[in-house]
């Protein structure tokens, strides 16, 4: 996705000299329609009836009348609910600032000090998510098992605990992180760090200058691309957190697994998606500013 | 000077190391624990001949090393659930892979030379497919097939076909910015050329666009495969009584399961790695034929 970005800009240029042409070759528009159709049925239609259904009535077991009935989102106001909304924010937040403490040296150490290993350290960055996520989730479950050598010979006993959730937030979306950051790092200039060095710059100054300030907004778009799905985990908490400690996205699942309360479920649905909404809304702010400022 | 840089290389080199470790002990557990015993209580009170066609329920504690045995790998082959669900995930993926392709290659080259003002409600809603959790896409998706069926007797019932139709929302939307990324980044001199030589548009596009495309096309069509076959959130909601590979590791995982799973994982894993590495052979000749090519879209 950060890859998919970032190019329109640097191939938007040639098409801005606009030299006089014998012909511009383009696509026909009508190209877009089988998709756009594609999103208008089947996200779009969706979207609409979860939020008609968030302001239906329950009426019964998995009956259901449609009207404006805004109890739904009222529920939620209430402490139970809002705590798992706080909890979830929480945990995505602290995820993502975990993902990056322990992705942000692996993409430099990457950039900076390989070269001809450089892709293959790449390639094994991503070759977890060749195996099935729930496996890698499942094999995380037996390292922290009650019974396992992490629990018995080294005191680490976090099964079903917060942290496990926290392990395995960053073990699974390490990867995400460290590809648009290792990106970022490979555009950049080193030479700019050997000259701020010899002009008397400390080491630790000029990565903060320099360094953290070019790859800031590859930093943010990675945070963005693990924070959006960590908020909506569903498998993890399950998985590693064994109930116990429930995400919004586990709460959303029951209303239409267990409990068939479809409008609870869909508030659920729309008041994870308003919390997000503000993280991305700021993203895009950001992002547009820097444009604006060339930074 | 010299010194410090070095400790700070090493440094770096050291916390990798550790991280990767991280990545992978994950991965080696499940390959080692597919050649796990049952727990020797559990291999006690069983009196099948075959230790590996003990069920799920009696295994006993099989997180902790009981033993070397490599019957999980034939037991695994030949289970009655595991195999028919990796089929179908199999089938859903492929079939995915191809619609979303196809979808994202239209938008693509449509969209990369439209006017921003046009292109930009479209941009949004790719980028809204994307932000929306998974969860609320399943279960929005669920709400509306179910609605769907109800008023129009044609729409398919739950089960392979829903699964296909909510999978390729995100599907599409990846590959369309894979796509429309290598398209945009490589120019239109060589198309523009083309035209001037006399080429119609279709001949173009078959002859100069398409096989330029090819690798984005071919990373598009992988990613969307990957994404398709090890998905459990929207299946999960949109299945009906259809049965894919990760509902099936689920439901284990939760209630239950033995080392035939790691087994399978394991084999899938080995293939996979086999095809990579055959890929990237095939790649590297292929290039050094043609001469210098512009780098991969992404590094999948």
């Amino acid at each position: 996705m950060a890859v998919a970005e970032k190019t329109p800009d640097v191939a938007a240029a040639p098409a801005a000299t606009r030299r006089r042409r014998s012909f511009r070759p383009h696509y026909p528009a009508w190209l877009v329609a089988p998709s756009l159709l594609y999103y208008t049925v089947f996200f779009l239609g969706p979207m609409a009836i979860l939020v008609a259904f968030s302001l239906a009535t329950q009426r019964g077991f998995g009956s259901l009348s449609y009207g404006f009935d805004t109890s739904q989102y009222r529920q939620i106001g209430s402490s139970l609910y809002l705590t798992i909304f706080e909890r979830t924010l929480l945990m995505a937040g602290l995820g993502t600032v975990a993902t990056i403490a322990v992705g942000y040296p692996v993409a430099y150490w990457m950039a900076r000090y390989l070269s001809t290993y450089k892709m293959l350290a790449l390639l094994l960055i991503v070759v977890p998510f060749w195996t099935s996520f729930l496996i890698r989730t499942y094999a995380l479950k037996i390292i922290l098992d009650p019974h396992g050598y992490l629990a018995r010979d080294l005191g680490i006993n976090i099964l079903y605990t917060k942290y496990a959730v926290a392990v395995g937030l960053v073990y699974n979306y390490l990867p995400l992180f460290i590809l648009p950051v290792f990106a970022s790092l490979e555009r950049m200039d080193w030479t700019l760090i050997e000259a701020a060095t010899d002009l008397g710059a400390r080491p630790f100054t000029a990565f903060r200058e320099i360094t953290l300030r070019l790859t800031l907004p590859g930093v943010v778009t990675g945070a963005l691309l693990v924070f959006i799905p960590m908020t909506g985990e569903y498998i993890i908490p399950n998985i590693l957190g064994g109930g116990n400690y429930e995400f919004v996205g586990n709460l959303i699942g029951d209303q239409f697994n267990q409990a068939q309360n479809q409008p609870f479920g869909s508030a659920l649905s729309i008041g994870l998606m308003a919390a997000l909404s503000v993280f991305v809304i700021a993203y895009i702010l950001v992002a547009t500013k820097e444009e604006q400022f060339g930074a | 000077m010299r010194k410090r840089r070095l400790t700070a290389k090493h440094a770096f080199t050291a916390w990798a190391v550790v991280v990767y470790g991280f990545l992978f002990l994950p991965i080696l557990v499940m390959a080692v624990f597919a050649f796990n015993k049952p727990s020797s209580a559990a291999l006690a009170g069983f009196h099948g001949s075959n230790s590996c066609s003990i069920p799920p329920a009696q295994i006993g504690n099989i997180t902790v090393w009981n033993g070397f045995t490599a019957c999980w790998f034939s037991a695994g082959l030949h289970d009655p659930t595991y195999i028919p669900a990796i089929v179908t995930s199999l089938q859903i993926a492929a079939v995915a892979a191809i619609i979303s392709t196809v979808l994202g290659l239209c938008a693509a080259l449509a969209l990369a030379r439209m006017k921003p003002r046009l292109r930009a409600p479209f941009d949004a809603l790719v980028y809204l497919t994307l932000v929306v959790p998974e969860i609320v896409i399943a279960v929005a998706s669920l709400i509306f097939f179910v609605q769907a069926r109800n008023y129009v007797h044609a729409f398919p019932s739950l089960g392979k076909v829903t699964i296909l139709i909510g999978q390729v929302v995100f599907n599409a939307s990846v590959t369309m910015l894979i796509i429309r990324a290598r398209f945009v980044g490589m120019g239109d001199v060589l198309e523009e050329a083309a035209y001037d030589l006399g080429s119609g548009p279709l001949a173009t596009f078959r002859q100069v666009t398409l096989p330029r495309l090819m690798p984005a096309i071919v990373a598009a069509a992988l990613l969307s495969f990957t994404f398709s076959f090890d998905d459990y959130v929207v299946p999960a909601f949109t299945n009906g009584t259809t049965n894919t590979w990760p509902i099936v590791l689920y439901s284990a995982v939760r209630f239950g399961l033995t080392p035939a799973v790691n087994a399978l994982a394991t084999i899938m894993l080995g293939i996979t790695l086999a095809a990579v590495i055959v890929t990237a052979v095939m790649l590297r000749r292929s290039r050094v034929r043609v001469g210098p090519q512009e780098a991969p879209v992404l590094p999948v």
